[in-house]
């Protein structure tokens, strides 16, 4: 039953194939659908594989599948295999499942779209990469999946191309992530260096041994965790992630949420054995960064007004706790948040775009308002996902976070306190999206009250055409500015959704350890090196008892503000830019980082090339000179032989005679 | 008597030799047609040889002897190549000196 585990990424990647070839011709709604029915294959699959782990005793629970020898090259062997075990089958389960939601959604979310096809050649590539990735046997096969995921995100980003914004959106992510690559890359080098394999049962057995020098497991890991500091949008290279909303809603659901920007926090967990093995400052410098970011991208979701952008800044504030989590040692945590994350943050972000599709592609969060009566699908799951990350008991985000909280207060008081106002500041600002969106007075009118005449001459052009009557037309410019509820295709995946963020919390509870199904099952990964938490259970109801108080404070503080308006919001514009990194990282790199980029450019084009060149014009130059003896006079010619022959002659008579 | 006053050695045969290739050299420095040069290199080819004669019968080797007659072959064969391309050169430029003749200077 396991030998089935390469049809898992060979099924989106037959899916890619097929629509590349043939998608235009299957057009839409077919080619939606093909893609579709291929994650919905791969995510059996999985199912399939993940009953027969779970039939082994727990420590067998590994299994590794090789396809072919992919590059043998003197020492270094590397097989295209696949590694299914606990943590590769759980990423694989949940990747595949939402993956087919939203592959779902898409469909409805697209309707109409010119690239339609184009979309779900990219999705379903996206989806093999990002298996791939799980999968990998070895370093370089996941290697090669997280550089396909960093190239789909890269083409679905810059999905709509025509504006010049998305494009360079693209680009932006496309480089951010080239930055983080290079650490993956020489991490893996390191490895092969020191270790002389890549696989990961290699690297494991040699950390394991002790084998592995403590300053080796170091390097390699925090190499590996610049790469998953790219990939996953931490300080301080979380820069692409915001920009990434560009692209279509549901990528944004899909690649800039559930999945993709989690690679960085399943690499870290995949390699925790060498983690274990490093200096006791590589963990805490990870788990550092990772509370920084949760705190730094909170205060900007804030004062965001752009739906997307607000959960896009929650995003890097939600990774950011699973990089707290992994640094702290909480492995289970990090993976049970990541799986409840993908569960509710998909389920926000295919919210938000239900909103922006019946809104008719309003972002604005300003001009929104009210929205619930209008949409009542949307907003309730809307607000299940609210309640799930704002960590509202029995929601699933309650307790993943409650867990993260839990890890951070036993390593690093700190760290605790950072993580708390975090869950603060997360209740609040996400209170601060669900009142200006659904609840409070409709304000899109007033907003369109100024495009009215606009909308006006619009309406009747394209009115007159099929219905000339007047009354027609007044009502159909009444209908343009209401929104809508959305298609069955795009409410169906946010109920399901909805459901999994409610029940979600129910695959680890804290009772006692046989509700834990987490953590005895990822136990064969992680357990060697998980952290093993000594604190009373009165003091742990207690920490959950003050996060939950925190979080009901921080609504009631957002009610009062947005929903009863009884103060003025305060939105810092030093928020609302962001804290001016942005801005201040494109002064430096468009400052003094493109006059050193000039400066290089012109030490390669002067010094380096100029030695090349040097080299050739002395050799044209000596020629040049060297040539005139060559004068086509017979005579000079017969002058220099025979003065060579009496010169060679006098030597040798000279040194020859007497 | 004559014969009894003057013995003919061979270093006779070594100074006829580097005469004639004296006379040879200078020749081909001093003169500009094109054939007479030729005929010079011919001389200082010649006299190379009879002073391998001369050495083999000096050194009682035939090998000296044995390469004269390769150099009689391969000289055959160079004097119908060289005055092919004088003949032709001069068909065509009947006044031609060997310095008119420049054209693959450098």
């Amino acid at each position: 039953m396991l030998d089935i585990v390469w049809l898992v990424p060979a099924l989106p990647l037959a899916g890619f194939l097929l629509l590349l070839l043939g998608g235009r011709k299957l057009g839409e709604p077919l080619a939606g659908w093909l893609a579709t029915a291929m994650c919905f294959g791969s995510f059996v699959t999985t199912v399939v594989v993940f009953f027969g782990l779970l039939d082994r005793p727990a420590e067998e629970r590994h299994f590794t599948k090789t396809l072919f020898e992919w590059l043998p090259v003197g020492g270094l062997q590397v097989d295209l295999s696949f590694l299914a075990d606990p943590l590769s089958i759980t990423m694989a389960l949940f990747v595949t499942g939402v993956g087919t939601l939203i592959h779902l959604y898409s469909v409805g979310y697209m309707h109409g779209d010119a690239g339609f096809p184009r979309y779900f050649v990219y999705l379903n590539l996206f989806v093999f990469s990002m298996l791939m990735l799980v999968l990998g046997g070895n370093l370089l096969v996941t290697f090669l999946g997280w550089e396909g995921v960093g190239a789909c995100s890269y083409w679905l980003i810059s999905f709509w191309f025509g504006s010049k914004a998305n494009a360079s959106a693209g680009k932006k992510a496309f480089v951010t992530n080239r930055i983080g690559d290079w650490g993956f890359m020489v991490a893996m080098f390191l490895a092969f260096a020191t270790i002389g394999s890549i696989n990961y049962s290699d690297l494991f057995a040699s950390a394991a041994d002790g084998k592995l020098a403590a300053v080796t497991a170091t390097a390699i890991a925090l190499l590996l965790f610049v790469g998953a500091v790219g990939k996953s949008a931490q300080l301080p290279l979380y820069l692409w992630l915001p920009d990434a909303m560009a692209g279509p809603t549901p990528v944004s659901a899909l690649i800039h949420a559930a999945t993709m920007v989690t690679a960085g926090v399943f690499l870290m967990t995949r390699v925790n054995p060498i983690l274990a093995a490093a200096y006791d400052w590589a963990p805490d410098t990870i788990a550092w960064i990772g509370a920084l970011t949760a705190f730094f991208a909170a205060t900007i979701a804030v004062a965001q007004n752009d739906i997307k952008k607000v959960l896009a800044y929650s995003t890097v504030s939600q990774l950011g706790y699973m990089f707290l989590a992994v640094g702290t040692g909480a492995y289970v945590a990090a993976i049970f948040h990541m799986v409840t994350h993908a569960f509710f943050k998909a389920l926000l972000f295919l919210g938000s775009g239900s909103v922006i599709h019946g809104m008719h592609d309003e972002q604005d969060m300003r001009k929104m308002g009210g929205l619930r009566k209008f949409m009542p699908i949307t907003a309730a799951t809307f607000i299940v996902g609210w309640l799930a990350i704002a960590g509202v008991p029995p929601f699933a985000g309650f307790w993943s976070k409650d867990e993260i909280l839990l890890a951070a207060y036993d390593v690093h008081p700190v760290l605790w306190v950072v993580g708390l106002v975090t869950a603060f500041l997360t209740a609040f600002y996400m209170s601060r999206q669900v009142f200006m969106v659904f609840f409070g007075k409709p304000s899109w009118e007033e907003a369109e009250a100024h495009e009215a005449a606009a909308v006006e001459v619009e309406a009747e052009a394209t009115d007159e055409a099929t219905e000339p009557e007047p009354v027609a037309v007044e009502a159909a410019h009444h209908d343009h500015p209401e929104p809508h509820e959305s298609p069955w295709l795009m409410t169906v995946p946010l109920v399901v959704l909805a459901g999994l963020a409610v029940l979600g919390g129910a695959i680890n509870l804290p009772f006692n350890h046989d509700f834990k199904l987490l953590e005895q099952w990822l136990e064969p990964v992680v357990g060697a090196s998980e952290v093993h938490i000594d604190v009373a259970t009165g003091t742990k109801v207690a920490l959950a008892v003050l996060a939950v108080a925190l979080d009901v404070v921080a609504i009631a503080v957002a009610s009062v503000i947005y929903l009863r308006r009884r103060v003025k919001p305060i939105e810092p514009k030093v928020l609302e830019h962001a804290w001016y990194y942005d801005e201040a990282v494109t002064a430096f790199v468009g400052g003094p980082g493109e006059a050193g980029f000039e400066g290089v450019a012109a030490f390669d084009r002067n010094v380096i090339d100029g030695a090349v060149n040097g080299v050739a014009t002395s050799v044209r130059g000596t020629g040049r000179v060297l040539r005139l003896a060559q004068s086509g006079f017979v005579r000079s010619y017969a002058l220099g032989i025979t003065a060579g022959v009496v010169v060679v002659l006098g030597y040798f008579l000279t040194r020859l005679s007497f | 008597m004559l014969a009894e006053t003057l013995h003919v050695t061979p270093a006779w045969y070594l100074v006829l030799g580097s005469l004639l290739f004296g006379i040879g050299a200078v020749g081909l420095l001093v003169r500009r047609n094109p054939l007479v040069m030729f005929m010079c290199i011919e001389l200082m080819l010649n006299a190379v040889t009879l002073t391998f004669v001369t050495f083999s019968r000096m050194l009682d080797d035939i090998g000296g002897q044995t390469v004269v007659v390769f150099v009689l072959v391969v000289a055959a064969a160079e004097v119908v190549v060289g005055l092919g391309i004088i003949v032709a050169l001069l068909r065509k430029r009947p006044e031609a000196t060997a310095d008119d003749l420049a054209l693959l200077e450098g």
